[in-house]
Parts: structure tokens; C-alpha cells; sequence
């Protein structure tokens, strides 16, 4: 593509290679903020890590007080909310991705279309803001029901004891354990809605590549437009839509204020999926401006570390299986 | 849509069991649509009923009352946004598309694949992240600032423009390249008096996309920008932002900070819709 030996004269490859060089250097910046924020972060890290070594992500106790660190619950906080937004925001996502792409008519098609990629620009702290004031008084109502009736006095007692125990049981992960509305399936409710949308609008651009003929073909057999979908599309489209449900899962990973409003800023280990929980994101978001001890600081940035990588590591799953699935590129 | 109608002949031999499915499945993709817009619908509903009341002249001329008393507006956030998007863009626009030329222009370039890799990863760091990185570059030095919150919304702006000058600038035919190196133009020259000029509203849109993408951002402002209760456009001072009162408003116990906090989510979130669309437009015409 560059032409480098066409520029005729000695001059003007001066000055090109001037432009280059300024050119590079600037884009080096990308390079070297990527640099300093390892850099960064790996050092402000250190303290705990040297401390705490590989018990840091083991350990449940997370104590400022007795300066004892430990990540595990918000490790688990954060698996649980994302995977669980995961798998119930893939199949609303696909099906959404099909509508566009292959039911709704072109005048319907674009607007919602539209809509679908709106919902990825409302901020996350509006996200927060909507959970908090809409959602969590329905959830705190049916909660209080269940505390109130009388019928669920047994099952409240049952697990009120092994929750003291720091225990859980697969019944009681469902048992309500307070009733204020916050709490690991709220963060999971408003993390499923927040990520839609990146699967959704990577479906919607592999299913618009499976072609025409694989279509017709079908059709040309007497199948149904399910069948076709089930059959034709959604198996030639499945691995671009698995990159575009990595991405989401990226996203989810490090979503953080609009979980950190509304998942209640616990260290309960999935107690109930109505308590509260935390994630590493949203400990970051609500403890790193009061942190003063030293330790309790390196071990919030250790956090951001461990997130950091993750999402490296995701992201880049993600961009390879999208990049190799479709050769034209998606955008 | 674009599919081959089904013949009529077939839809004598269809079984029912097979109909049935084919119109279920249907159904059911309708309904799965019709949830994943409804949020949106939803919370726009709940802004305008809850927060258009509190958009009135005091709303974008006075500051936050304090704490337990009524009155007051986010003029201190709607200026500190402004000011602190305008700084990010400065770092975000030069970096950005200086990436997206070499990324585009130099695709033989040794540093190239590293380069490209790098910005792809810069794009799935958490936002928070950056925040605790601009933390310790600036805050640990020079104390929370308008700045340091600008450099952090900066960080998160520049893959998304490389990535958008990237794509334009390859969109541009090699041939207009060619014609001007032909006239004997240094490739210098042909870079930025054609080449970029013909990309120029490509690559605005993808300004426009990054500005409305890190406008919401409060996360990287909670220890950068820190958040200021005063007007401020000192750059060295701590500064508000709109979604950094958001976010203290909706946490708040007090009605009027709530009440602030929806009015602003409003504002907030109809500005940046009507950026995002109108970038979206300007793309979809090209």
C-alpha cells in the first residue's frame, strides 16, 4: 500500500520521513500508556501481593481493621453476576439480532436497530441511578412478602442459622436474606440490560453474513423460516456470535458503578442471590477514596490489576475469535 | 426481510407440529425484542417524568444547595463536563488519529501489529481501571484535578478514535493516494492535505462516538476529577461532572440531591443520544 520509493525527490523523503517519525511518536503514546498503566499499577500492587501472595485471591477475609486481605468474595461476585447476566442476556440478545435481521421490515428493522444500540450509551451511573429507584422497590416488596408471610417462618429460621454458620445451601441461595431490595440479583438484573446490546449488535452483523444462498437453499426444500434460522443461520453464524458474547462477558467484568449502587457492598460469599455481594469493580468504586492504611490501598489496586488482566485476556479471546470468523471485518 | 418467500405449495404439506413451532419460535423472538427495548423506553420514561420538572433556569445556572436544603441547580457539573471533555478530547483527538494514520498509512511498518494489538487491548480496560491509573500518574503528585480526570476520560477516548480514523482512512481509495503522489506531492503532503480532508467527517464521527462514550464515564472521576460543590475551571483544582453528581445524588438520602441526580441523568443522557445518533446518521450516509 505506502509507496515510499515514489516520492521522486531527495526532499521530499526528508520530510517524509520526518512525518513518520512524528507520526510514530505520537502513536507511541498508545504504547506508552499501556506501559504506565502496568507499570502503575503493578507497582502500587506490590505491597499486598508480597504481603498476601496467592492467598490474596483465596483468602474470603477482607478486614481494613485487622488489615487482613483477601479477594475471593469479590472474585466470586464478580463470576457470578457476569455469568449469570451472560446466560440470560444471550438468548433475549440472538433473538433481538434476529428480529433486525431477519423478521422486522427495513422500516422496523432500523429504528429498533437504533434502539438496541442506544442501550449501550445510557452511562453507567444512570443505569445505577434506575435500578436503585425503579427496580429495587419491586424487588424489596416481593422480598418483604416472603419475610412477612407466615408460611416461610421454617425455611427463614433454617437458613438464617447456617447463613450465622457462614454456610449456604443451594435452597437457601434463593431465600431472600434481607429486604432492601440490593444485592447480587438486582446487580444481576441491570448487568443483564447493560451488555445486551454488545452481543446483540455482533449477532445482528454475523447473521447479515450468512449468505444469501444458505437461505434459499433451505427454502427451496420446503423449510420454515425457524427452521431455517435453527437450521441454516444461527449454525453458520454460532462462532461470531460466541466472539460477540466474550466481548459481553469483557464488559460485564469490569461494569462498575451501576453495580456498585445497587449490589449492597458486602463480603458475604453467595449467601442469597437477594444479599448483598460485591464485585471487584464495585469495591474498587466504594473503598479506594477511603482507603487510608497503606495495605488496604495496594490491596484495592490489586484488584484493579487482577481486573485489568482479566479483561485483557478476555478481550483479546473475544477480538480473535471475531477477527478470524469474518474475513470482511466487522465493525 | 430479505428472505426468499415460502411457495405456497409447501405450506399445503407443512405438518402442523412443524407451523406450530415456526409460529412460536416467531413469537417468542417478538417478545425477546420487545424486552430488550423496553429498559430503555423505560428509563427514559422515568427520567422525564421524575427529572424535566427540576430543568429550570436555577438547574443550569446555580449550584447544589447544601446538604437538607432546596434549590440549586448542577451548573457546577454542566461547566466541569465541558471543561474536562474539551481537555480529554485535545489528548484523545491528537493521539487517536495520529494512531489511525500510522495504523492506516504505514501498514508495512515493523511497530505496526504491536501498535494495533495494544490499542485493541487499551479498548477493553475497565474504565475504573483508568481511573486508578490517572490516580497514581497524577493525583499522588499534584492532588485531585480537572486534569488528572481528563487525562483518565483521554486514555479511554484514544482506541476508540484509532480504531474509527483507522477504518475511514483505509476507506479511502488508493487510487486518490496514487494521483497524488504522481504529481510529485511528498507522501507527507498527500497524507494530510487529501487523504485526511477526504476522511474528515469519518473521522469527526468517531470523535463524536468516543465523546458521547466517556461523557457517562464516572467511574475514572471518582478519584481524579474528585467532584467540587463550587463553579471551578481551574484545571488544578478538583472539578464536578455530570455523571459524577449522578452518582452522589442517587446514593444521597436527601430528596433534593435525588431530585438534582434525575434531572441531570436527563440531561446527560439526552445529550448524549442526540451525539450519538447524529454521528450515526453522518456514517450511515457514506
Amino acid at each position: 500500500m505506502s509507496k515510499r520509493t515514489a516520492s521522486p525527490r531527495q526532499l521530499s523523503s526528508a520530510s517524509d520521513r520526518v512525518f513518520e517519525g512524528l507520526i510514530l511518536a505520537l502513536a507511541a503514546v498508545i504504547v506508552l500508556v499501556f506501559v504506565l498503566s502496568v507499570y502503575q499499577l503493578g507497582t502500587e500492587s506490590w505491597p499486598a501481593l508480597q504481603k498476601f501472595g496467592l492467598n490474596f485471591f483465596t483468602s474470603r477475609v477482607w478486614n481494613p481493621v485487622t488489615g487482613e486481605f483477601g479477594a475471593a468474595a469479590m472474585i466470586a461476585g464478580t463470576l457470578v453476576t457476569s455469568i449469570a447476566a451472560l446466560v440470560i442476556s444471550v438468548p433475549l440478545a440472538i433473538a433481538s439480532a434476529l428480529f433486525v435481521a431477519e423478521y422486522a421490515p427495513k422500516w422496523l428493522a432500523n429504528p429498533v436497530g437504533y434502539l438496541i444500540e442506544l442501550l449501550a450509551a445510557v452511562p453507567s451511573v444512570v443505569y445505577g441511578l434506575w435500578a436503585l429507584f425503579v427496580i429495587a422497590p419491586i424487588l424489596g416488596k416481593w422480598q418483604t412478602n416472603f419475610f412477612t408471610s407466615p408460611e416461610n417462618v421454617q425455611t427463614l429460621t433454617r437458613c438464617t442459622d447456617l447463613w450465622n454458620k457462614n454456610q449456604t445451601s443451594l435452597e437457601c441461595f434463593f431465600v431472600p436474606s434481607s429486604a432492601a431490595g440490593r444485592g447480587l440479583a438486582l446487580a444481576i438484573i441491570i448487568l443483564t440490560v447493560m451488555i445486551l446490546p454488545y452481543t446483540a449488535s455482533v449477532a445482528r452483523d454475523v447473521i447479515r453474513l450468512v449468505p444469501q444462498d444458505q437461505r434459499e437453499a433451505m427454502y427451496a426444500l420446503g423449510a420454515t423460516k425457524w427452521e431455517v434460522i435453527s437450521r441454516a443461520i444461527l449454525p453458520y453464524a454460532r462462532a461470531g456470535i460466541m466472539g460477540g458474547v466474550i466481548l459481553a462477558l469483557g464488559r460485564a467484568l469490569g461494569e462498575t458503578l451501576a453495580v456498585a449502587m445497587v449490589i449492597g457492598d458486602s463480603q458475604d460469599i453467595l449467601k442469597s442471590i437477594w444479599g448483598n455481594a460485591s464485585t471487584m469493580a464495585s469495591v474498587i468504586a466504594n473503598q479506594f477514596g477511603d482507603a487510608q492504611e497503606a495495605l488496604h490501598r495496594s490491596s484495592v489496586v490489586t484488584l484493579g490489576l487482577s481486573l485489568f488482566f482479566l479483561s485483557v485476556v478476555v478481550n483479546y479471546i473475544a477480538r480473535l475469535i471475531i477477527a478470524r470468523l469474518t474475513p470482511k471485518g466487522i465493525q | 426481510m430479505r428472505a426468499a418467500t415460502t411457495p405456497n405449495s409447501t405450506r399445503h404439506q407443512l405438518s402442523p407440529a412443524r407451523r406450530a413451532k415456526n409460529l412460536a419460535m416467531g413469537g417468542l423472538i417478538v417478545l425477546a425484542t420487545l424486552i430488550v427495548v423496553a429498559p430503555l423506553i423505560l428509563i427514559f420514561a422515568y427520567l422525564i417524568r421524575e427529572g424535566l420538572g427540576a430543568m429550570n433556569l436555577d438547574f443550569f445556572t446555580k449550584v447544589p444547595a447544601p446538604e437538607g436544603e432546596t434549590g440549586g441547580g448542577l451548573a457546577n457539573a454542566i461547566l466541569g463536563s465541558i471543561e474536562m471533555l474539551a481537555l480529554a478530547s485535545v489528548l484523545g483527538v491528537v493521539v487517536g488519529v495520529s494512531g489511525g494514520i500510522f495504523l492506516a498509512e504505514y501498514p508495512r511498518h515493523p511497530l505496526m501489529p504491536s501498535i494495533r494489538m495494544i490499542s485493541d487491548v487499551l479498548a477493553g480496560i475497565p474504565a475504573i481501571v483508568m481511573g486508578l491509573v490517572a490516580y497514581g500518574l497524577i493525583v499522588l503528585q499534584f492532588g485531585f484535578s480537572g486534569l488528572a480526570g481528563a487525562v483518565a476520560l483521554g486514555f479511554l477516548m484514544i482506541p476508540i478514535v484509532v480504531r474509527t480514523t483507522e477504518e475511514v482512512l483505509k476507506l479511502v481509495p488508493q487510487t486518490v493516494r496514487e494521483a497524488g503522489l504522481a504529481l510529485g506531492l511528498p507522501k507527507w503532503l498527500v497524507t494530510l492535505r487529501i487523504v485526511l480532508p477526504a476522511a474528515a467527517g469519518g473521522i469527526v464521527t468517531g470523535v463524536m462516538l468516543a465523546l458521547a462514550r466517556v461523557a457517562g464515564e464516572a467511574a475514572p472521576l471518582l478519584f481524579t476529577a474528585f467532584g467540587n460543590n463550587q463553579i471551578n475551571l481551574d484545571p488544578t483544582k478538583p472539578m464536578s461532572a455530570l455523571p459524577l453528581e449522578i452518582y452522589r445524588g442517587a446514593t444521597s438520602a436527601y430528596d433534593e440531591n435525588q431530585r438534582l441526580a434525575k434531572a441531570g441523568a436527563l440531561l446527560l443522557i439526552t445529550l448524549i443520544f442526540i451525539t450519538s445518533l447524529l454521528a450515526r446518521r453522518a456514517s450511515r450516509r457514506k
